[in-house]
């Protein structure tokens, strides 16, 4: 092959000082000064891959976390896809009209008051996120003289996990005011596209529920302040994600119909 | 003992061979009742009877989707991917184990939710593996559409769930855990197969999963996504208000499926030029081409699912563009070719099974392949849409090619799976007959395509009318068809007794059978890192560079 050429960290590498088993774990935590988790003047370079430590972990997590998020992206592309092309499609009546069904349904403005909410809930998910990684704190924590991570993370992740609830509740708020005024899920083509939109990405939005709630729960039962790290990491990233998801759906149902 | 662990990626690729060896057995014999229903319609089936025409049908729904998804689909990409991956890049393990044996369990339920579909009332569903709405969205629409079908839908929601998660482990595995030295074109074409076919089953199947959500909505919530306004079935208005489209269905699951079909054949082919430069000792013909074409096939693949609806409605604006962009996909897989052909050419090549196997890919892929362009075209396909013909294509180029992607790579890879080498004289044996019954099987159903034999039908004699009248003129040809697929499945008996005999004797073996260059087979004990690009052979076939080797020591080619 014409292209070959060795990369050159395979022979600036010391064989020695790697041990088989040794994967990095329980090295110091990544830290928003983003070396390479190990301290100043870390070159991870010099370790094989998958012994890189923590930080290697934290990126393994997030480009899995990123692939998903892709696919699911996918599906609610699918959905808006079907409801422009919905929106667009009639029939041909007896007397040989073309009608096209579609009756724009007019939101309730309480969604305004969810979208609110889900923003504030993503502004706190992120001030827990990037506490997790105060350089200060997290050797505290690491170094095993206290929790202090943990417990800021897991005070602002409360008040996520609260202004998400918030979010459902007002979801299904707006579904009764709807229901009220006899837009079902089994009515018009634009009502069918409201329900499946809201209702799909309010599942996404449980998972991502559960998610956080795990997270918590990690910040309690995770061993290692790396796995806290990860777990609270991927949870508000996914959670962020539904946030703009749903700004996005959101936006559509407003101005698309 | 450490193979023994249920989150390792051998154990769970050897759960996914096994789910797919369940699968192609029950598959293949359904297609063994369908084809001796067609052949000899009036056959009593000893414990059942005669073969009525919905139970046909659901012969058919069921054997495309067994076949596809859990044979197709799981083996190439699941099952090889776990058994061989990682070590082809030289990682310990895959990214995520535990979501890798979850999906592995997921990919299971799903088969037996699939199967749990012929023992409920009303049994399998008989729409074909596609589920065309109206027809799929209401229980009034045969035996089979209300609870089998309902059974079907959450069986492939199950299998589309796992399929992404296991997509997103392996993209993210390939990304993040190559070894030292192992740079983006050092990769195997295996792994870039691998890769593009996870890609596409990540995105392709999240698309499944929405339509598959709006059809069961259609059925159960009274929605109307895909429903049109005064649907009638038999006799019973189903639906009074809204529009749907039948067609938003067919655009949402071509969508899936056509890269689906890709997912199936891409494993296949980056296979297929590995072994024969293997086999021919030469370099891949092109390496960087063929990883651009692998992209592509998978790229166009996304853009071209309106060649299965020319006939459906659809606008004949948007048939031409589809047309045009089917005919360019054919542009990489004629490339491919090229390059199989190039590399194989007036080689001396090492005729072991296993290279027997991907000559005998290449040859079905271009037989089979032929037909895809002539389909490709509106005007064609207006007259052999939804017949045989479409049959004999598909059987071909992915059916059977595949199955040959797939015996080529446990014959290859037998040494790394079992610790021994599965015979030759019996493989070739396996191999020749294996060739001559596909072909004798499937290259009659374009003829009888083209006489205008439809798919899905249950008889095809003792009707009124002239196309009837053509129709009977087949059956010689059904029967020989018949006769060549129960010799088909017949031929691979001697395929398992091979595995049997071979595992029986364990004749010893090198570590590195057969001379190959790839990560997967570098001696226990060296350090995985990776040093050259795959497939170095000296030109005068003394030696060869693995790619665990530093430059300087080849190693001598054995005899
Ligand atoms: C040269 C490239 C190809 C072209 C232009 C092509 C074209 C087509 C067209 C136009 C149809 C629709 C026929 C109809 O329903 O009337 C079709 C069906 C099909 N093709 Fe291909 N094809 C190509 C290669 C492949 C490959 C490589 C595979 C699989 C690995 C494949 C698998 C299938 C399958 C499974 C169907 C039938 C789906 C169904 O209706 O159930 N094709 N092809
Ligand atoms: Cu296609």
């Amino acid at each position: 092959m014409p292209s070959t050429f060795a990369p050159p960290e395979i022979r600036r590498r010391p064989d020695d000082g790697v041990r088989e088993g040794d994967h990095g774990n329980g090295r110091r935590p990544p830290t928003d000064k983003r070396t390479g988790g190990n301290g100043d003047g870390d070159n991870w370079d010099a370790r094989p891959k998958g012994r890189r430590g923590p930080r290697e972990r934290l990126i393994s997590a997030r480009i899995g976390l990123f692939f998903a998020l892709a696919a699911d992206l996918l599906f609610f592309i699918a959905i808006v896809s079907a409801f422009f092309v919905s929106r667009a499609t009639g029939h041909f009546d007896a007397y040989n009209r073309y009608v096209n069904d579609w009756l724009p349904i007019s939101l309730p403005s309480i969604l305004w008051l969810n979208t609110a909410a889900l923003v504030l809930s993503s502004v706190t998910a992120e001030i827990a996120r990037q506490g997790m990684f105060r350089e200060h704190d997290a050797l505290e924590e690491w170094i095993g003289l206290g929790r202090p991570l943990s417990k800021r993370a897991g005070v602002w992740l409360s008040l996520t996990l609260l202004f998400g609830l918030l979010f459902l509740a007002g979801q299904v708020a707006a579904w009764k005011q709807l229901a009220a005024e006899r837009a079902h899920l089994a009515g018009n083509p634009s009502s069918n596209y409201f329900y499946l939109i809201t209702i799909t990405h309010a599942l996404h939005l449980v998972v991502g529920l559960g998610a956080l709630a795990l997270a918590m729960l990690m910040l309690r039962k995770g061993r290692s302040v790396i796995t806290r790290q990860v777990w609270i990491d991927c949870s508000v990233w996914c959670w962020h994600a539904m946030g703009v998801f749903w700004i996005l759906l959101f936006a559509l149902l407003e101005f698309g119909q | 003992m450490r193979a023994l662990r249920l989150t390792h990626h051998r154990t769970v690729g050897f759960a996914y061979l096994g789910i797919s060896l369940a699968a192609v057995a029950i598959g293949s014999f359904l297609s063994l009742i369908m084809r001796i229903h067609l052949a000899w319609p009036d056959r009593i089936f000893p414990g059942h009877g005669v073969l009525k025409p919905e139970e046909y049908l659901a012969l058919v729904t069921m054997h495309g989707t067994i076949m596809l998804f859990f044979v197709m689909t799981v083996a190439p990409l699941s099952g090889f991917s776990n058994l061989i991956l990682p070590a082809q890049i030289g990682a310990t393990r895959m990214s995520y184990p535990r979501l890798n044996l979850f999906s592995c369990v997921l990919t299971a339920v799903a088969f037996l939710v699939a199967c749990a579909a012929f023992f409920v009332p009303g049994g399998a569903p008989i729409g074909g593996w596609a589920a065309y709405p109206p027809l799929s969205a209401s229980a009034l629409a045969g035996p089979g559409q209300g609870l089998g079908m309902d059974l079907w839908l959450g069986s492939v929601a199950l299998f589309s769930i796992a399929s992404i998660l296991s997509g997103v482990n392996t993209l993210t595995t390939i990304t993040l855990r190559r070894c030292e030295g192992m740079s983006w074109n050092r990769l195997p074409l295996t792994v870039w197969a691998w890769l593009t076919a996870s890609l596409l089953a990540a995105l392709a199947f999240s698309v499944l999963l929405a339509a598959l959500l709006m059809l069961l909505s259609d059925r159960h919530l009274g929605t109307a996504f895909f429903v049109p306004a005064g649907d009638l079935i038999n006799g019973v208005i189903v639906s009074h208000k809204g529009s749907g489209s039948p067609l938003l269905w067919l655009h949402l699951f071509w969508f899936f499926g056509h890269p689906e079909v890709y997912i199936a054949i891409l494993p296949g082919m980056g296979l297929t030029s590995m072994v024969l430069a293997n086999f021919a000792r030469r370099q891949i013909y092109g390496y960087r081409i063929m990883i651009a074409t692998t992209l592509l096939i998978g790229l166009l693949g996304l853009t071209v699912w309106g060649h299965h609806m020319f006939v459906a409605g659809l606008n004949p604006f948007a048939g031409t563009v589809f047309s045009a962009a089917s005919l360019a996909i054919a542009l990489p897989s004629t490339a491919k070719v090229l390059s199989w052909i190039a590399t194989s050419w007036r080689s001396r090549m090492q005729l072991t099974t296993a290279a027997l196997f991907a000559l005998g890919f290449v040859s079905l892929f271009i037989a089979g392949g032929l037909s895809g362009p002539i389909l490709a075209q509106p005007i064609l396909d207006e007259y052999l849409h939804n017949t045989f013909f479409v049959i004999a294509h598909f059987h071909m180029v992915m059916a059977m090619a595949a199955t040959f992607g797939l015996f080529c790579a446990i014959y290859y890879w037998f040494p790394i799976l079992f610790g021994t080498v599965l015979g030759e004289g019996l493989g070739k044996l396996h191999f020749w007959l294996t060739l001559l019954f596909s072909y004798s099987t499937f290259l009659p159903m374009h003829l009888t395509g083209i006489a205008g034999e439809p798919r899905h039908y249950a008889q095809l004699n003792g009707m009124p009318g002239p196309a009837a009248h053509l129709l009977a003129t087949t059956m010689p040809l059904q029967r020989h068809i018949s006769a060549s697929a129960i010799g088909l499945a017949a031929v691979q008996l001697v395929f398992f007794v091979n595995v049997g005999l071979s595992l029986w004797r364990r004749r010893a073996i090198s570590q590195n059978p057969w001379s190959a260059t790839t990560l997967e087979w570098i001696p226990a004990g060296q350090a995985l890192q990776c040093h050259q690009a795959p497939c170095q052979y000296s030109p005068d076939s003394t030696s060869f560079i693995p790619q665990w080797s530093t430059a300087s020591e080849n190693c001598p080619e054995r005899e």
